[in-house]
């Protein structure tokens, strides 16, 4: 990395989504506030009052409408952002499908956070887990940094004309959104738009010389045909995705893949997770290192698409993984969204493996190291017991 | 499967998102049989004044070079008349002329 190139300042994940938006020069913004999001269009706002970043904001009265608008927008050819958390994203929904069945390249940044009722303003991934098959591509960050270089990398991703798909950004509400991190941003932001080039519109637009029809009705002969392109489409993504890193690590120094992982060798035990509480477990990870075990970390960094030939790499020397959700996926065989996906992969790819699902955090219930380390010894009695697959998923921490 | 025994394009060959990329192309698309109430226009108390034609929303109002004489002598150099094939029946003309000059007759096999 060029040092003279960047300027390391202090920066919540929220500021630093903002960053992202100004250095991409996002030309419309449409959103709403709600907490942990605020922060995110205020920065905007500062930004484009301050004439640091030439947009058009656009006040709506909710997140139904900012969505809305960021379709038009994008419609019109237009490099759109927008961000929400928990009930916001909740309210977009409808929007969610519209924004990818048009096949328009919104970004979006998610402070996630639990879902009402009863009210609760903490983190965990109710809300983004629910947006699962809406045909967007999803990235959960786990540091500032990322935040910023990942919304970066959606741009890049979002607009290439083999996707076409919105892309959404999530971190965790409050313990990212509004904690402060020595974060790289552009020096100045001409490096980052050489690398997401604002060229002709490579979507759908609408234009007066070259009229076209957008969001019209398909009937059964033909609305089956358009969600096979987007199937299409997220198959091609993985693709994408990896030449945006590699293209990012190789301007900017910055390596990011679909996972991550800690700690791997000689471990018989991983644990899979996503955002910040990755941190949480690479830490218990040392403190175990200190006690004679050995256990990997692996973190969960694209959910869609969901990257498992990239997981079966990592995960097939394991005999256990512990996937730690933040979300509950209500009556499903395993509860935990993530750890559903895993039983799909170990089924399909033939793996032998045992699998712990385990549900903690949920609206924001401290997981300290002292957890990670109770979790791991909970599912080392558990396997020579001889459980191989929890029966359900195992709720950490309620009380019971 | 579609009933249908015309091969329909795949999904390669359709522009992505519904888009519909082909202006006008509308016209090939008959509505006709949408209909359940049929707009008749009565040549003898249409006074032509246009409005059936302005506020038909398809539009299926043709207006023709064709010279009309009635009972009463009155001459006129237009003919209006329903386009049949896109008429949806909305009822809107039936609602709007001035004159009552449009029945709205049920449509029966």
């Amino acid at each position: 990395m060029e040092k003279d190139l960047w300027i390391r300042i202090p920066l919540s994940s929220n500021y630093a989504a903002a960053y992202a938006v100004k250095d991409v020069d996002v030309d419309v913004v449409a959103a709403y506030p709600i907490t942990p999001q605020t922060t995110v269009v205020e920065k905007i706002a500062e930004f484009i009052a301050n004439g640091e970043l030439n947009a058009e904001m656009i006040h709506v009265e909710s997140e139904h409408s900012a969505l809305s608008a960021c379709i038009g927008a994008s419609a019109a050819g237009a490099r759109v952002f927008t961000a929400t958390s928990a009930q916001g994203l909740e309210l977009m929904h409808e929007m969610l499908h519209i924004a990818s069945g048009l096949r328009l390249p919104i970004v979006m940044a998610i402070a996630a956070r639990a879902l009402s009722a009863p009210l609760s303003i903490w983190g965990d991934y109710s809300d983004v887990m629910n947006t699962r098959d809406s045909s967007w591509i999803t990235i959960i960050a786990s540091t500032a940094q990322e935040v910023y270089d990942s919304i970066i990398q959606a741009y890049k991703v979002a607009e290439n004309p083999d996707i076409l798909l919105p892309v959404m950004v999530a971190y965790d509400g409050f313990t990212m959104s509004h904690t402060y991190e020595p974060v790289y941003v552009a020096r100045d932001r001409s490096i980052i738009l050489d690398y997401v080039p604002k060229k002709r519109p490579s979507w759908n637009v609408l234009d007066v010389e070259k009229p076209i029809t957008m969001g019209v009705v398909a009937n059964p002969d033909w609305y089956y045909e358009f969600k096979y392109q987007q199937v299409v489409a997220m198959e091609k993504s993985p693709e994408v995705l990896k030449e945006a890193f590699q293209e990012f690590e190789k301007r900017f120094g910055r390596s990011y893949g679909f996972i991550e992982t800690y700690n791997l060798e000689n471990s018989k035990i991983g644990i899979l997770t996503y955002g910040g509480l990755y941190g949480t477990v690479t830490e218990a990870i040392d403190y175990m290192k200190k006690m004679g075990m050995n256990v990997a970390a692996i973190r969960l960094r694209v959910f869609r698409p969901f990257p498992y030939e990239e997981l079966l790499k990592v995960v097939k020397n394991l005999e256990a993984l512990i996937v730690i959700d933040r979300a509950i996926s209500f009556g499903a065989t395993l509860e935990g969204p993530v750890a559903m996906e895993l039983a799909t992969m170990a089924y399909k790819k033939g793996l032998d493996i045992a699998l712990h699902s385990y549900i903690a955090s949920i609206g924001q219930r401290t997981v300290t190291e002292e957890d990670v380390i109770a979790i791991v010894k909970n599912t080392t009695a558990l396997l020579e017991k001889g459980v191989k697959v929890t029966e359900k998923s195992i709720y950490w921490g309620v009380r019971l | 499967m579609s009933s249908s025994t015309k091969r329909l394009a795949s999904w390669r060959e359709i522009p992505i998102g519904g888009a519909i990329t082909e202006p006008g192309n509308s016209v090939k698309r008959p509505t006709g049989d949408w209909r359940v109430f049929k707009p008749v226009i009565n040549q003898e108390r249409c006074v032509r004044c246009y409005l059936c034609w302005v506020f038909c929303p398809e539009p299926a109002i043709k207006i023709l070079d064709k010279p009309y004489k009635t009972a009463s002598g009155r001459e006129w150099k237009v003919t209006f008349e329903v386009d049949y094939d896109f008429c949806k029946g909305c009822g809107i003309c039936v609602e709007e002329c001035p004159v009552k000059a449009i029945d709205f007759i049920e449509e029966v096999k």
